[in-house]
């Protein structure tokens, strides 16, 4: 069996006059999480929403698991679970009702059915609520039933249109365990996020979009190392604040250090060439230092860096 | 690659397929009729047929003398004076939204990512507001029958009533019919409503009026002429064929015609409300198949 795939090939959408989505050509397939970057009004919503067939392309096209969206849109979405744009779920239903309907839409053996709804309630946390009524439940806990909605017939292919929006930090947190564990099945993830950490810790691989137009795609190691040109980066967390001047001195002074950025005085931020030598080099200077290093992170600005520069290039 | 890509599992071997397309539509249906039956609209709606029983209950027992001297004068009235409010408003109240409600609601996103056909949503729905309505023409007709009983002491219902009943259906079909169509003009409930609203109490009357009056012929083309069937069958000789009866009023014996009224068939009043139906339901699928959720 072919592994999952979504691909779209020149996806044009015009709305009126303006260009929303231009010539998109992506091809994203095997059991891996894709991350899908851009700023507000990028495109981002307009091609899962292309994606999931909810609108129609000016031109081009796009298939899901090699079955064309446009033309055989019960066929294409079969297999996927899609969640865009926190939905609304009909009010008076409760979740295992929501969630029942789902399962009879989409065919969902009755044996398995109860299983299933009882596994992605568990899933998302939402066990203790299966029973009330969606139209009473907050923002975070009807998003957390669109997750559930979206995974009850366990797809090969997931389209998440910034899943994690209004949740708790604890929901952000369980969002991002589900999709790593989804991974480690036959899955493909793709999924919008403006939460570049979140970004970080799931996916594998990020397509980044700006104005309507795919700016890269590629793994996300390719992309740090691609655009950081040498340069790494690391958050240096000390026990004891350290003075302005002459600590920034110190730090400046360590072996390939390029710049120095204080977060706050018990938090700074090293810019470094020498690639992983070089980091090794850095971190055992800094250690002999003294001065209260209590740990020492890969800084997670680096994919955010790459966003920034790309983005802003496009001014 | 950055992922650990181990050894997926193999899928089971038969993937799920959703069911047929008809099959999912009464599937949609039983679960927008659950939501129909828990809601503020469904009471409302009780609460507007009762009103309308009552009302007509109270003027039935006022005028009895010339309202109920007969089986065929009780039912006509009764009947005929009423199912057409309960049709018109259920119709409002259950379907006036039932389209555009999916997109001002965003319940039709959730929907969306299902593997279903847009006109699948669409039936399911038709046929969810079409039960919610029936519910209230039963209750109309428990009034009914309940004042039949008191007045003809459980005497026998004229066969009138049962062609009645079915024309009342056949219209509540194609009323429904235009309210979803209307409905999926727009993507904010309130105009659906307003439209359907305004539509059926009185703008059909008032292009019926129009056309009568200035093209001065057969309002065939107007939804509510056919309904005029559901009181007319309780009149003397009925009409049954597919032509209307047509009556001109001179202002002196022989003298200038100065109005016409034209009386449907009972087979004409059915052919229009099914042609009403099956035209309605043509365009708003064909509206909704090509509307998209932005
Ligand atoms: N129905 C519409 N009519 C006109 N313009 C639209 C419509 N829908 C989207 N757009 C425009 O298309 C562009 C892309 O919107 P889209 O929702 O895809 O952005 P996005 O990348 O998802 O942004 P965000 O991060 O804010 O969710 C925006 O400029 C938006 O204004
Ligand atoms: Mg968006």
């Amino acid at each position: 069996m072919a592994p999952p795939s979504i691909e779209t090939q020149g996806l044009t959408k015009r709305f009126g006059r303006f260009t929303a989505l231009q010539d998109l050509s992506l091809k994203i397939e095997g059991t891996k999480c894709v991350g899908f970057l851009g700023p507000n009004g990028a495109g981002k919503t307009t091609t899962l929403k292309l994606l999931a067939d909810m609108i129609f392309p000016t031109r081009g096209a796009c298939w899901i698991n090699g079955i064309s969206v446009q033309e055989h849109r019960r066929g294409a979405l079969t297999d996927a679970g899609v969640l865009i744009e926190s939905p609304e779920i009909y009010p008076s239903l409760t979740p295992n009702e929501a969630l029942e309907m789902v399962a009879d839409l989409r065919g969902v053996p009755p044996a398995d059915r109860r299983d299933r709804i009882r596994t992605v309630l568990g899933e998302v946390k939402m066990d203790d609520w299966a029973n009330q009524k969606v139209g009473r439940f907050s923002k975070g806990m009807k998003q957390r039933i669109n997750i559930a909605a979206a995974l009850v017939h366990d797809p090969d292919v997931l389209i998440l249109d910034e899943p994690s929006t209004g949740l708790d930090p604890r929901g952000m947190a369980e969002v991002r365990a589900i999709v790593r564990d989804l991974k480690k099945s036959r899955r493909l993830i793709f999924m919008s996020s403006h939460i570049l950490s979140e970004v970080v810790d799931v996916c594998d691989e990020v397509a980044l979009i700006d104005k309507g137009k795919l700016l890269f795609h590629d793994t996300l190691d390719n992309v740090t190392r691609r655009f950081a040109e040498g340069h790494g980066s690391v958050d240096v967390t000390l026990a004891r604040p350290l003075d302005g001047g002459d600590g920034r001195a110190k730090l400046a002074a360590l072996p390939g250090v390029s710049d120095v950025t204080d977060l706050d005085p018990k938090r700074w931020r090293l810019k470094f060439t020498g690639g992983v030598d070089g980091q090794e080099r850095l971190l055992e200077a800094l250690v002999a230092l003294r001065i209260g290093v209590v740990s020492v992170a890969e800084s997670e600005s680096a994919l955010e860096e790459v966003y920034l520069s790309q983005i802003s290039r496009g001014d | 690659m950055a992922a650990a890509t181990t050894d997926p599992p193999a899928l089971p071997a038969t993937r799920l397929r959703p069911p047929a397309s008809l099959e999912q539509a009464t599937h949609l249906a039983r679960y927008q009729l659950r939501e129909y039956l828990r809601s503020l609209r469904f009471l409302v709606m009780v609460g507007i047929v009762l009103a309308i029983g009552a009302i007509l209950t109270t003027l039935v027992a006022h005028f009895r003398g010339s309202l109920a001297t007969s089986p065929i004068a009780f039912y006509g009235s009764f009947w005929g004076g009423g199912a057409n409010g309960v049709i018109v408003l259920s119709a409002v109240i259950f379907g006036g939204d039932a389209i555009a409600g999916e997109f001002q609601n965003k319940t039709g996103y959730f929907l969306m990512g299902l593997p279903l056909r847009r006109s699948t949503v669409y039936v399911g729905k038709f046929v969810a507001a079409f039960l919610a309505a029936t519910a209230m023409m039963l209750l109309f007709l428990a009034i009914l029958v309940g004042n039949g009983a008191y007045y003809f002491h459980g005497g026998l219902f004229p066969w009138q009533l049962g062609v009645a009943i079915v024309l009342a259906f056949a219209y509540l079909g194609a009323v429904l019919g235009a309210t979803f169509l209307f409905s999926s003009l727009f993507k904010t409930s309130v105009y659906g409503f307003v439209l359907t609203l305004v539509m059926f109490l009185i703008g059909f009357t008032i292009l019926q009026d129009l056309i009568v009056g200035l093209v001065k012929i057969q309002p065939w083309m107007i939804i509510s002429y056919a309904s005029s069937t559901i009181g007319s069958v309780f009149s003397p000789p009925v009409n049954w064929g597919l032509a209307a009866t047509v009556t001109q009023e001179r202002a002196f014996m022989g003298g200038p015609v100065v109005g016409t009224t034209y009386v449907p068939g009972i087979a004409e009043g059915l052919v229009i409300m099914l042609v009403y139906l099956v035209v309605t339901a043509i365009a708003g699928l064909w509206l909704f198949e090509r509307e998209e959720f932005t």
